[in-house]
């Protein structure tokens, strides 16, 4: 069993705090995303589960030991570094088996395993080549095969695919993901922690996406939940692309003020609220869950367009409503190609996608009876 | 307006082909022009060099006859008298002596400034600015100012004529420049690579030993290669700690020959410096790429 567990889980950097005691429970098997905007010390976290920054206060567990003071080579984990880290003076072969040979394992069983990830990463016909003979596509993959071939328990990601162009990035997402997939049907051990900034990677790769901001956890979910329950105001607005339109509103009975423009929420959303629900709320509605509504119709934005995008199939409209932008994305149908910018235009919220958040905590209180 | 047609275009042809006869003309002056100026400028400053060589072949009285350095009645005498020396040794003992020193001196350097340098640029530890700092103020401290003190150490440790006082203190990284260039060095190199080799499970002398080694080999020859000719040159460490002729390195033995004859003979003390300089030049050609290499990393990207 390799479960990854971490207990208030703290960092300190003389005076500047940067993890804020995070708990953390990755499970056996499971590909576990850590994301968040740059400074939010995902790489931080990593690299205490790698021990190599000092853990300040809390406990990292991997399996049923616990590994706060054992060095890297002793937690039973390995690690794929954004910039590969590869060693620049040893061949292909050697830097994939340097661990083993460590280890003083057996010739041939190093032989065997050298041949065995190669073969998974299709690597053999570099294995006599030097790192500065690869491209950056075949560097990440002996990166990858380099904490493959030492069967740890737990898999680190340092944000491995930031150094590889859009097309590159998106095979190798799909790749990482189907091995994670086949060690796993294989019975081997495969529980991964991925760092990323680039929320595609997480929603597209994560078995659960960890959302972090300024060394604390905001949620814990799987890119389903996370995408349709943000726990808060920052996960909504840092999960989705484009990202949710976020609006200053006063809630009055069933009644949503923003500006001038009422917004009368119906039953369903009512329902949701939960019993301390605040006056002053931040209301989010994704650009996807707005419908371009006639004028006779209530329940709807009135706002100017400032710019349209037209992307084929769909349409962005930006739109200023109450002086703020809101991006509404709609199929090309619904919007006339003929209305230029500058005209009104009128958004429908599908209230069943309507989120409410407390505009001093951030928290949703929409999420109510959903729980 | 065939006629037309046809004469413009050669017209402009001859043109260009003037034009371009002017600047390959241009192009040639210009280059015998530097050419013939480098060239002459290095002849000045090799002159002595060649001089030197040339006259170590001639006989002792057509040494100072003239500038010129082609022999008229070339000899080897120089040679073997000066090989054979005015000693009881040949002068193959002296370059024995010297290796003796210069060996240890090298190995030690190259050792222990890795492991000093290591330490100062990939760990945090108390004092560390401040040892740092002293290190870099040993490195602005005249040499002359340390012999005194260092003389009665060595003598009270019993060293005096012995090698030990020329190479030990080197070998605990005592020459802080050194120490300073693979810091440098180190600086400018990733610590990726390192903290990957202890995730595949290294311990900290394993990543001196497997990663940061094989990196910092350019800088390590560098190292070496100047650890190399200073000893080789160096004159004063041995007069002031070696007695015994039996002991002396080829520098001191250079000298032996002019203090003990009575009327010198030129071309035997030329014969030698030729050898003497020899290993010098022979390894720096050898390792001249990696010297360059690791001079310039370390101080430009440092």
């Amino acid at each position: 069993m390799a479960r990854l567990q971490l207990r208030n889980l703290e960092k300190d950097y003389g005076g500047f705090k940067a993890v804020h005691g995070i708990n953390l429970d990755v499970n056996d098997g499971e590909f576990m995303v850590l994301v968040g905007p740059s400074g939010c010390a995902k790489s931080t976290t990593l690299r205490m589960i790698a021990g190599l920054e000092r853990v300040t206060g809390g406990e990292i567990r991997i399996g049923d030991n616990l590994v706060n003071d054992k060095a890297p080579g002793e937690r039973g984990i390995a690690m794929v570094f954004q910039n590969y880290a590869l060693y620049p003076h040893m061949k292909v072969r050697k830097n994939l088996s340097f661990g083993l040979r460590l280890k003083r394992r057996p010739k041939d069983e190093i032989e065997q395993a050298t041949r065995d990830v190669s073969n998974i990463l299709e690597i053999g016909d570099y294995l006599e080549r030097l790192p500065k003979q690869l491209s950056g596509g075949q560097a990440q993959r002996v990166a990858v095969g380099r904490a493959l071939i030492k069967k740890p328990q737990v898999f680190l990601f340092d944000e491995p695919l930031s150094n590889l162009d859009a097309k590159l990035r998106a095979s190798m997402r799909v790749r990482i993901t189907d091995l994670h997939k086949q060690l796993k049907a294989d019975g081997l051990q495969s529980t991964v922690v991925y760092v990323t900034h680039d929320q595609t990677e997480a929603m597209t790769m994560g078995d659960r996406i960890c959302v972090m901001k300024e060394g604390r956890i905001m949620q814990v979910a799987d890119p389903v939940t996370l995408y349709n329950r943000p726990a808060n105001a920052f996960v909504a607005g840092f999960i989705g692309s484009p990202e949710m339109n976020l609006l200053d509103a006063e809630l009055a009975d069933t009644t949503l003020s923003i500006g001038s423009q009422r917004l009368l929420l119906g039953s369903d959303v009512m329902a949701r609220l939960s019993q301390t629900a605040a006056k002053r709320l931040t209301l989010g509605v994704r650009p996807q869950h707005f419908r371009v509504a006639s004028p006779e119709e209530t329940g709807t934005l009135a706002g100017k367009v400032s710019h349209v995008e037209f992307m084929g199939h769909e349409v962005y409209l930006y739109v200023k409503v109450e002086g703020c932008q809101v991006i509404a994305v709609v199929p090309s149908a619904q919007y006339d190609r003929s209305k230029i910018s500058g005209d009104t235009v009128y958004l429908a919220p599908q209230s069943e996608n309507i989120h409410l958040f407390d505009r001093m905590s951030g928290e949703n209180i929409s999420l109510a009876k959903l729980d | 307006m065939t006629d037309h047609a046809l004469s413009t275009p050669l017209s402009v042809d001859r043109e260009a082909e003037q034009i371009l006869k002017a600047q390959r003309r241009r192009q040639i002056i210009s280059a015998t022009l530097r050419y013939g100026v480098l060239f002459s400028v290095g002849l000045v400053m090799l002159y002595p060099l060649i001089w030197l060589i040339g006259a170590s072949f001639k006989p002792n009285s057509e040494i100072f006859a003239g500038a010129g350095f082609i022999p008229h009645e070339g000899t080897v005498a120089g040679y073997v008298n000066g090989w054979q020396t005015s000693t009881p040794y040949t002068f193959g003992r002296f370059f024995w002596n010297t290796f003796l020193i210069v060996i240890p001196k090298i190995i030690g350097t190259a050792i222990s400034c890795t492991a000093v340098a290591y330490g100062f640029a990939r760990f945090d530890f108390p004092g560390k600015k401040i040892l740092f700092a002293s290190l870099i103020a040993t490195l602005l401290l005249p040499n002359v100012v340390t012999r005194i003190p260092q003389y009665l150490l060595f003598r009270d440790l019993g060293w005096l004529d012995s090698f030990l006082p020329l190479w030990v203190p080197s070998a605990f990284a005592g020459d802080a420049f050194f120490v300073f260039m693979l810091v440098q060095f180190l600086r400018a190199i990733p610590r990726d690579m390192e903290e990957a080799a202890r995730v595949d499970g290294a311990s900290t002398w394993q990543v001196l030993l497997f990663i940061v080694v094989p990196l910092l080999t350019p800088a390590l020859i560098s190292v070496c290669l100047f650890q190399f000719m200073w000893t080789m040159n160096d004159f004063l460490g041995p007069l002031i700690y070696i007695s015994s002729v039996d002991k002396f390195p080829v520098s001191l033995a250079l000298k032996l020959s002019i203090d003990t004859t009575e009327a010198f003979e030129w071309n035997r003390i030329l014969a030698m410096s030729v050898l003497t300089i020899m290993p010098a030049l022979i390894v720096f050609f050898v390792a001249q790429k990696y010297f360059i290499e690791g001079i310039s990393a370390g101080g430009v990207k440092g």
